[in-house]
């Protein structure tokens, strides 16, 4: 059975089925302490004195710790885009006499109990002066605006310009002109596991471990390194079962640092595990946007020039991701059309909030919304259908491979392959559009507030700049493959077996698959951006094909046959035509046993190391439909219908394809609809907990038909995959808000998310006046 | 998120629980369902240094009809009620009440005593018992009261109950025959606390006026309110949907709602008339009368 | 400082004991004091639903309840599910053929949600079990496939 293509079970259920799976705070380790770490509840304000004296002092407090006792350690590294002008905003583990957003760790308390620590935090005293706090990005970068970080005027930390052909002349030249601003929430990842460490130093041995590392353990490992001025091999990070990452799960952050520090300090393991309050406010934020743009276009619906002014809504620090968030957005804004004089012109904007990283689709859940919004109210302004004028716009697939004049990590963006075309037809079909657009054009006529959405989208995934795989068959004829890939729950085990059993047959779950573990995976880049499939998995592949030379030398030698002429069955090799000539893997890994390899004058055990390098990303594309009903009364919104046609090049396993889809477009609609980080004018987190930071339950997500396609397979790499992590989720906020704009007949215009039922109102009462205004 | 120390008690009998009251006085607090109160102490919002569990008291568990009218006592679940019989059949409100009450997981730990004692200003119970004319039944060492609901519900999260005293028993007296009810309300999630929620309870004669209307609402004010105007403008006057609608507007017209993050006030004032608007109707639809 | 109490609870089938302060909360003293970390952490405030066990076969929050509180009380965690080492209980033989877990975190508040529902609702339609399941947040699967395995676990378990 062809193992790639198949929606076989995964092998990662098991364990979690049976609440046997290990999670950070899971693991004991002997006489393991407890942090808990002390956050400023201002938003910005000079710290002047940290008072820990009676912290020491409460029962079962081993150590507290501030800036006093890290002083020499270096700031938090980037780890993409790095640019220069960032440097002068990156976070220390402990503040030192600054504070820049609520939850900013200021101590960390060591105890016996994280209920020792937690009474103790309670005891620590400071003071402080209250600065100036910018709660929005517009007022942070108005001049005479109290600078956050010295050095860093207005508040812009980083700006940069992305042009293709000339968008000034475009816009002059255009036969008509839309100018209009846009707003994306601040919402995050909130993975249902929050943050945690194990840290523990074997003063011995000289040798520190670090549980709960996971997406980029490797360079995390040198981070630290680095930080603690301790040599690479005397630390190991073991990556075990993580709860979801999207993004914000395993950056290097200030605990990163702290908790192995306070194990090395203590020569006692230390534990910490983030709670929900913490997380909502310690772990990276994300989304936040202010767009202003202005589209040229001509009257037949050809978009002419796209000029994007964009405030990347930062936090109070710049952290592991640089200037990612804004160079996602300038990138890929274009998204799947010919914009041949786009621009984009990026601010990162300091804020007194929570810093800024990567979340499913960063950057391009914004540019989605922005792009796929403006081609609707051009299209409502030309009366021309809004599938319409995405086809007319289309960059066709005879172009492919496509230079869309944008770059991004320092490669410019090439589509491998796509046919967007196609993919809409296919979608408009499955969808019955037509149908359903007639209908919903009756029932508002009848008076209800019914219409359809259409989001267009092309993700980057895959990228580089290379994935490590060793693919070994031990003395028992166990397969085992190393990857430098990271489990974030996505089921990356799974596709790894499934695709070193394809060309090594066997049970898949006899396959041992390691990752995240810094000492025995001697290389990584790690789990995001959707690439594991595509670089780890043509990494495990070339692996695999290796081991398959190696095993057919060795058979050939052992059954005395023609390489020709051997077969592969479940753990065996056989001679085609010749029954009972077989050798179990087994039997072939034990001809390497060193003394026996001599004697053959081969190498000694079965295994093949590979790198596989991209250089180019690939990318996937999707179309996301909807039917919206809103409740004129409330504001409430349901979404009877919603269809994501996805074209993933090529599935591994169909099923785990479909999961991130339905799981990202659960995400996408939390944006959408219910999730937001609220501040206050004085920089406090309103929305602190689950009860106010709403997640959607099974009763809010509504049913989703996925149309997944292999249309496009990738050329850039020999299995043709793309990565399927963020399709789900880019489109949803676009797609939605075009079908609640289309339900009021494109009488009101929405320009921000999150589509609350008391914005949805408000535009029902716009849509309500203007129809009468008509009259 | 851990809680902060307590010393705990666990009496079995409602006089031990009501002695422990008086002795440790405002420092210590009754431990019903904890289904509001622990959050609260995981956040360290509330410190009691007394906790007085009342779940071991069997005596405080019982729903028993009596003179035809309800009586539940404080430590009975959420899950009990929902799934009582006896009040399904005549006191339904409380029944179709419960399925909005958070969640199956909160509903089996969670009290009715512990609930209205919390008196959150968006929570369900206050209005199911208010539109029922409920009354609620305090017990301290030396003595017993017995409030109205709209008297023991102060403002948020305050009740008339003083720190000696325990709330022992809820009553919900005999309906006339033939009422029906209805519930509804708005949250941003299924089981969230109500951004507006409507209760009403009604009656209409054989010429389709009604003869019984009691309208409440939640999440509109500190406490939930009794839309008393709306109940007279209904009363006597043929149940059509104009009526209904301005019986709606009047009870939204002098709600003074309060704004948080999840609504505004003029939100929650629009929609409370067409939440309202919608609970009537259902239960005059429940009377058998077409609208 | 307070004091410990002396508890005993039953879990799975198996009595433990153990010395808890007042404020140790149910789910850290199953997970640190017993060893039983399947049931996990997610919000500490009774929203997330990731530490749902059941407590005389219904399903409650086991971090808004004091281990103190439990004494005597006979619990039901995901670690006492699967009929034996090698063979899952239905559910969870659901979960995975229909993939209703992705990460796991969730999950076990997901199965013992489920293990309560079925075992007093035999068919429940597909509003109870969306409504029982509302009760369970998960940042994975988008629950599809979560209520797909509800559907199938019910349908295979009422034809035993």
């Amino acid at each position: 059975m062809a193992m790639i293509g198949t929606s076989v079970r995964r092998v990662e259920d098991n364990r979690r089925l049976r609440g046997i799976a290990r999670y950070v705070a899971d693991i004991e380790r002997p006489g393991m302490l407890h942090a808990a770490i002390f956050r400023s509840q201002h938003a910005h304000a000079r710290l002047i004195r940290v008072d820990v004296a009676r912290a020491r002092a409460m029962p079962g407090v081993v150590a507290v710790i501030t800036f006093e006792d890290i002083k020499t350690v270096k700031p938090i590294p980037m780890r993409l885009e790095p640019s220069e002008d960032l440097y002068r905003a990156l976070q220390r583990p402990l503040a030192n006499d600054r504070l820049r957003y609520v939850g900013e760790p200021i101590a960390v308390v060591v105890a016996d109990t994280r209920y020792l620590a937690e009474d103790a935090l309670e005891v620590i005293d400071i003071e402080i002066e209250e600065l100036e706090v910018h709660v929005d990005a517009r007022s942070a970068i108005k001049p005479g605006a109290e600078p956050i970080h010295p050095g860093v005027a207005r508040n812009i930390a980083h700006r940069f310009v992305v042009e293709t052909g000339n968008v000034e002349h475009a816009l002059a030249d255009a036969d008509a002109l839309l100018e209009e601003e846009f707003y994306i929430q601040r919402h995050s990842a909130v993975p249902l596991e929050t943050r945690g460490l194990v840290a523990e130093y074997d003063e011995g041995r000289k040798l520190l471990t670090v549980w709960g590392p996971t997406k980029v353990v490797h360079f995390n490992h040198g981070v630290l390194a680095s930080l603690l001025d301790m040599p690479p091999s005397g630390i190991r990070m073991i990556e075990v079962e993580v709860g979801g990452g999207f993004g914000v799960r395993g950056e290097f952050y200030p605990e990163d640092y702290l908790i192995p520090f306070l194990a090395r300090m203590l020569r006692r393991p230390v534990r910490w595990i983030e709670d929900r309050n913490e997380h909502l406010k310690a772990a990276n934020h994300s989304r936040e946007q202010w767009h202003r743009l202005r589209v040229g276009y001509s009257q037949d619906g050809r978009i002419v020039a796209f000029d994007d002014h964009l405030l990347n809504v930062m936090g109070g620090y710049i952290r592991t991701h640089g200037a990612t968030l804004p160079t996602m957005t300038a990138a890929y804004m274009p998204g799947p059309y010919k914009l041949d004089n786009y621009r984009c012109d990026a601010h990162c904007v300091l804020v007194n909030k929570t810093p800024a990283g990567t979340y499913r689709g960063p950057g391009r859940f914004g540019a989605s919304f922005v792009r796929e919004r403006a081609l609707d109210i051009i299209a409502r302004r030309l009366r021309m259908d809004p599938a319409e004028i995405r086809l007319r716009n289309f960059i066709p697939s005879e172009l492919m491979p496509y230079t869309t004049g944008t770059s991004a990590f320092d490669t410019p963006t090439v589509y491998d392959s796509g046919d967007y075309a196609k993919q809409l037809k296919q979608a408009l079909e499955k969808f019955e559009y037509d149908k359903h657009k007639h209908w919903c054009s009756e029932q508002r006529r009848a008076g209800r507030a019914v219409g359809i959405g259409i989001g267009c989208f092309v993700e980057k995934t895959g990228g580089g700049p290379w994935e490590y795989a060793r693919v070994e068959i031990d003395l028992s004829g166990e397969i085992i493959v190393y990857s430098g890939a990271a489990d974030v729950g996505q089921g990356i085990e799974t596709v790894l077996s499934q695709i070193v059993a394809d060309t090594l047959p066997t049970d898949i779950e006899s396959i041992r698959v390691v990752h995240g573990d810094t000492a025995v995976v001697p290389f990584g880049v790690g789990s995001f951006g959707s690439r594991s499939t595509v670089v780890a998995g043509n990494a495990a592949l070339r692996a695999a094909q290796d081991v398959k030379d190696q095993l057919l030398a060795l058979a050939a030698t052992a059954l005395q046959a023609d390489i020709g002429d051997l077969g592969f069955e479940n753990n065996h090799i056989v001679v085609r035509g010749r029954i009972g000539s077989a050798i179990s893997y087994a039997e072939l890994a034990a001809l390497t046993e060193p003394s026996s390899a001599r004697a053959l004058g081969v190498k000694p055990g079965i295994s093949a190391e590979a790198i596989f390098h991209v250089d180019r990303m690939v990318f996937p594309y999707g179309v996301h439909l909807a039917l919206v009903e809103v409740d004129q009364k409330t504001g409430f919104i349901k979404i009877p219908k919603y269809l994501i046609a996805f074209d993933v090049g090529r599935a591994v396993n169909p099923m785990l394809v479909k999961g991130q889809i339905v799981g990202g477009f659960a995400q996408g609609l939390g944006g959408a609809l219910l999730e937001e980080f609220a501040y206050d004018s004085s920089g406090q987190l309103l929305s602190g907990s689950f009860m106010d930071y709403l997640l959607p339950s099974c009763a809010e997500v509504p049913e989703v038909e996925v149309l997944l396609t292999e249309d496009a397979p990738s050329p850039l790499n020999p299995l043709g995959v793309k990565g399927a992590g963020e399709g789900g989720t880019v489109a949803v906020g676009a797609t939605l808000a075009n079908a609640v704009c289309d339900a009021f007949d494109g009488l009101v215009n929405i320009r921000q998310l999150p589509l609350t039922p008391e914005l949805v109102l408000g535009a029902a009462h716009e849509a309500r006046k203007a129809r009468a205004e008509l009259r | 998120m851990k809680p902060p120390s307590f010393e705990y008690h666990a009496p079995s009998t409602l006089r031990e629980a009501l002695r422990l009251l008086r002795e440790l006085g405002p420092d210590a607090k009754p431990l019903a369902g904890g289904q509001s109160l622990v959050p609260m102490m995981n956040f360290r919002i509330a410190h009691p240094r007394h906790l007085i569990d009342l779940n071991q008291i069997a005596a405080l568990s019982y729903i028993r009809v009596e003179d035809g009218g309800l009586c539940i006592g404080a430590m009975v679940r959420h899950r009990e009620i929902e799934h009582s019989q006896i009040i399904r059949q005549h006191w339904p409100l409380l029944s179709e009440v419960m399925k909005h009450v958070a969640h199956v997981q909160i509903r089996s730990r969670g009290t009715i005593g512990g609930s209205l004692s919390h008196a959150d200003p968006a929570a369900e119970l206050p209005a199911a018992v208010g539109a029922l004319d409920g009354e609620l039944v305090l017990q301290s060492e030396s003595a017993t009261r017995i409030l109205r609901a709209g008297d023991f519900f102060l403002s948020a999260l305050t009740t008339a109950a003083q720190s000696d005293e325990l709330l022992v028993e809820i009553r919900i007296p005999k309906l006339p025959a033939g009422t029906s009810a209805a519930f509804d309300e708005l949250s941003r999630r299924r089981g969230d606390f109500a951004i507006v929620g409507v209760a009403a309870v009604v009656k209409c004669d054989h010429a389709g006026k009604f003869v019984f209307a009691r309208v409440t609402l939640t999440g509109v004010d500190e406490t939930f309110l009794r839309a008393r105007r709306a109940e007279d403008c209904l009363l006597g006057q043929e149940a059509t949907p104009a009526l209904i609608a301005q019986a709606s507007r009047i009870a939204a017209a002098d709600l003074n709602p309060p704004s948080d993050l999840h609504a505004s006030s003029s939100y929650r004032r629009e929609v409370a008339e067409a939440v309202a608007e919608r609970v009537l109707s259902r239960a005059v639809a429940q009377q058998g009368i077409a609208l | 400082m307070t004091t410990g109490h002396a508890i005993t609870i039953e879990i799975n089938g198996l009595t433990y004991r153990g010395e808890v302060e007042p404020r140790r909360l149910l789910c850290d003293f199953i997970r640190e004091d017993l060893g039983l970390y399947g049931t996990h952490v997610g919000c500490e405030h009774g929203v997330c639903g990731v530490c749902t066990i059941l407590w005389d076969g219904e399903p409650i929050r086991s971090c808004l309840v004091f281990a103190v509180q439990a004494n005597g009380g006979r619990l039901s965690t995901v670690e006492g599910m699967a009929t034996s080492a090698t063979e899952l209980h239905p559910i969870q033989q659901a979960f995975t053929e229909t993939h209703a877990l992705q990460c796991g975190f969730c999950t076990p508040g997901f199965l013992m949600t489920l293990q309560a529902l079925l075992s007093r609702n035999s068919h429940p339609s597909t509003d109870e079990i969306r409504d029982s399941l509302s009760g369970v947040l998960c940042r994975c699967t988008g629950y599809h496939n979560i209520l797909a395995a509800a559907e199938l676990a019910a349908s295979r378990l009422s034809t035993k």
